[in-house]
């Protein structure tokens, strides 16, 4: 897309360059930035203008989901450190991580045959949604710190945390072909 | 920023002048068109005060178009050529058809691009032309009373519609020669309808049932600005089917075999549908089934039957409900209130289940079947720029993931559904040849895995990539969703700089150039003067109907007809021939309709016979078939 590579999403709403994201005052702006910028206002105006409106638009949604979200935010501010963020270059070397990884998928795996398997699958639903939490949280100190060596904990961090979004992700499937099974 | 001072909403044409502007709900078996008159949005009404026009276009022999009720009520007799429902045809292709067209009596023929088309004596018709036809009567409505042209229109599409389907639609709206503003989802429009803007913040549902359309939206609500969170849905699931589960319980009851002819089936169909309306209100009805043999039936459906036959119907559409609530990131608790849209949450079970899943009594307060059209007047007016302080920001989101063929007929997500529109993602590409020049890209929509589980989109050739060795050129395609919802692609060759060009093959749909030339074909008879066009046309018609009727009656007047009918008919047709040779177009018409009145219950003993003869090898058959 045309880009306007010299801003930055931050910049584009008028907020400074942290993983501190207030998420109110970033719901506003977005808000206060599309009723200016959205293709809607501009329906009767020239060709150019829709394509710009459109464009901006487009270029506010996106920084939008991208601060919105800790991941991705993360991975944003890095990549704006000049880091290359590469899931492949990051395999983990955390055992424990990777104990608890194969542990939860196999008891994801094991929900069906639970005598009460959404009893079952929101244990672990919590059990994720906590460890997602705690990452975010360590993700936050190491930005603060913003030395090198917290900023490689931080890329740690946020790969750690792209699993667990994965398994989240499995696990709500999980649930809603157990709902629409249920349903029948 | 230099762009804060290019013109405000509205300005670029005359500031203080009223725009009018109309919003139209196309829906599948009825549409309405509704404008914003004194500051209040309404429905607008046909000369004898209907609002709700019956989508149904009858095609005559001289080519030209009846739409709604006049269509509907010849759609008994004349089946073939009356098509209802085209809603459910919007974009698909023959391989669809096929699936979605075993209800529907017409004979589709190929057409050239992946679209089927309608065979009727007018000619073969595409759904984009059929659509056409309701969208032309509407504005033509809207111009009437409002008194002038159009300066726009916002048409409304279940959000659930594919890129197909709302590319479709848009090609009707240019076809019919309307100013499209934007096309805005149902349930959205549903929700601007009832004001929740003003003064409400939280999350609702929209749960939408329409004749042939399931749509469920979760949208927050935030200082004006409707956010969709999600939106889910099924876009083959709606009223009809209802009436369908009624009609194969009548069939079970009556022992009246699927072999029944056109005509039994459409009365069927009408007798199941008024069976439906009946028991929203009455705890049981009776059902009276007049057959062409006049082998008649009668029973009773009490309501607690019919909620047992549709239950599953109504459950089917409570996991995409689910989904929705996943997508958004929400528990069923979390919504607020639920805004029930289209005639067949009248159904008192739909209401209850709704009620029961959301925990939520059901907003009902504005009329279902009005309610889209309404909420679409409203954006259509804010949007013609004659609120030019009106807060209210709607900012909808994809339905279904877009993506390309890879390696092995796997997809690959470009842009997953539920993103916020508009939308871009730009994606790179290579060459896997030495001075490799051209390149092919096929983009698909849907979740599944397999490329032959989504809907395919069109196919992109890339050309004019410099040669170069294999793996060098690098290929910039960008997939731009506007907000409409409808996928731009452009691409560029990112080491020389050189845009490549891109020729669009829609799967499904018309070319540009094919739109262009029916516009053309479409404004030339426009300009053609009207009142002549129209005194030939009934002078054709009346020479069709006499023709008709006097050889039909040859051939089995006698054997079909008893004395006092065949004097009747004989009558009008008597007369229609004085018309026919005077001036009056609208007294021929009439002398038509008489004579049309006076012969129905002749024609449908005719044509059930011989449609039930020629019933074998028709109809969706010719695609069933390996």
């Amino acid at each position: 897309m045309a880009a306007d590579h010299s801003t930055t999403h931050f910049e584009r709403f008028g907020l400074a360059q942290s993983f501190d994201v207030d998420p109110d005052l970033l719901d506003e702006r977005y808000r206060d930035s599309q009723r200016a910028m959205h293709p809607d206002r501009f329906v009767n105006a020239t060709d150019q203008e829709r394509r710009i409106s459109m464009q901006q638009a487009t270029l506010i949604n996106e920084a939008y989901q991208t601060l919105k979200d800790p991941l991705q935010r993360g991975r944003y501010l890095l990549q704006l450190a000049g880091r290359s963020f590469d899931d492949e270059h990051h395999t983990n070397s955390d055992i424990n991580f990777l104990m608890e990884q194969m542990e939860l998928r196999e008891a994801l795996g094991e929900v069906r045959n639970a005598a009460d398997a959404f009893a079952e699958l929101g244990v672990l639903m919590d059990r994720i949604a906590d460890d997602i939490a705690r990452l975010a949280g360590d993700v936050q100190r190491q930005f603060r710190s913003g030395d090198a060596a917290s900023l490689d904990l931080a890329a740690d961090s946020l790969v750690k945390m792209q699993f667990f979004r994965k398994l989240q992700h499995e696990a709500m499937e999980l649930e809603l072909a157990l709902e629409d099974e249920l349903a029948g | 920023m230099a762009l804060l001072q290019i013109s405000e909403p509205g300005e670029s044409t005359a500031p203080h002048q009223h725009q009018l502007a109309a919003g139209i709900d196309l829906g599948t078996t009825n549409s309405l068109v509704a404008s914003v008159r004194s500051g209040v949005a309404e429905t607008l009404p046909d000369l004898e005060g209907r609002h709700l026009l019956p989508s149904v276009v009858r095609y005559r022999a001289d080519g030209a178009a009846v739409v709604g009720h006049d269509a509907l009520t010849a759609a008994i007799g004349d089946p073939l050529n009356t098509i209802a429902s085209v809603k459910r045809l919007m974009g698909r292709g023959v391989e669809d058809v096929k699936r979605i067209g075993e209800y529907l009596p017409y004979e589709f023929v190929p057409g050239s691009s992946g679209m089927p088309l309608l065979h009727t004596v007018a000619g073969d018709v595409s759904p984009v032309e059929v659509s056409a036809e309701i969208l032309r009567l509407l504005k033509a409505r809207a111009e009437e009373t409002l008194g002038g042209e159009l300066s726009g229109v916002v048409v409304t599409v279940p959000a659930y519609f594919d890129d197909a389907q709302r590319q479709a639609t848009k090609d009707a709206g240019r076809l019919a020669g309307l100013n499209i503003l934007r096309l805005l989802n149902e349930p959205t429009a549903a929700a601007v309808a009832y004001g929740l803007d003003k003064g409400s913040e939280g999350v609702i549902a929209i749960y939408d049932l329409g004749g042939g359309t399931f749509d469920i939206s979760i949208l927050r609500l935030n200082k004006g600005v409707f956010e969709v969170m999600s939106t889910a849905g099924d876009t083959a699931l709606g009223g009809d089917d209802v009436d369908r589960l009624v009609a194969d319980w009548i069939m079970q009851q009556s022992g009246m075999g699927s072999d029944a002819g056109h005509v039994d089936m459409r009365r069927l169909m009408q007798t199941a549908r008024t069976a439906k309306e009946a028991l929203s209100t009455v705890d049981s009805t009776g059902i009276e089934l007049v057959r062409d043999d006049n082998a008649g039936w009668s029973g009773e459906l009490s309501r607690e039957q019919f909620n047992a036959l549709i239950a599953p119907l109504v459950d089917r559409t409570l996991g995409p409900c689910r989904r929705a609530l996943r997508d958004a990131g929400i528990r069923a608790s979390d919504v607020q209130s639920v805004v029930m849209v289209g005639g067949s949450t009248r159904v008192p079970l739909v209401r209850e289940r709704v009620a029961a899943f959301f925990d939520a009594e059901p907003m009902v307060d504005i009329d279902p079947d009005k309610v889209v059209a309404v909420g679409a007047a409203i954006q259509a007016d804010i949007l013609a720029g004659n609120k030019p302080d009106d807060e209210m920001l709607l900012l909808d989101v994809i339905p279904l993931s877009l993506g390309i063929e890879t390696m092995g007929g796997l997809t690959e997500k470009i842009i997953h559904r539920n993103t916020t529109i508009p939308t871009a993602r730009a994606q790179e590409f290579t060459t896997f040849k030495d001075g490799q020049t051209a390149m092919s890209v096929h983009v698909v929509q849907g979740e599944r895995e397999l490329v032959e589980d989504c809907r395919s989109l069109a196919r992109f050739e890339l050309r004019d990539i410099p040669p170069m060795v294999a793996g060098g050129a690098r290929i910039k395609v960008t997939f731009q969703v506007d907000a409409d919802g409808l996928l731009n692609v452009t691409a560029e060759e990112q080491t020389q700089g050189v845009t490549s060009s891109i020729e669009v093959k829609p799967s499904y749909g018309l070319s540009d150039r094919a739109i262009e030339t029916m516009l053309r074909e479409s404004m030339e008879t426009a300009a053609a003067d009207r009142d002549a066009r129209r005194l030939r046309e009934e002078q054709v018609d009346a020479d069709r109907v006499l023709e008709a009727l006097h050889s039909a009656l040859a051939a089995d007047g006698e054997e079909l007809l008893q004395a006092a009918e065949r004097k009747a008919i004989d009558a009008a047709a008597k007369q229609l021939d004085e018309q026919r040779q005077g001036n009056d177009y609208r007294a021929i018409k009439r002398a038509i309709e008489a004579v049309e009145k006076a012969s129905s219950t002749y024609v449908e003993r005719r044509m059930n016979s011989s449609i039930r003869k020629a019933m074998a090898g028709h109809k969706v058959d010719e695609f069933n078939s390996p």
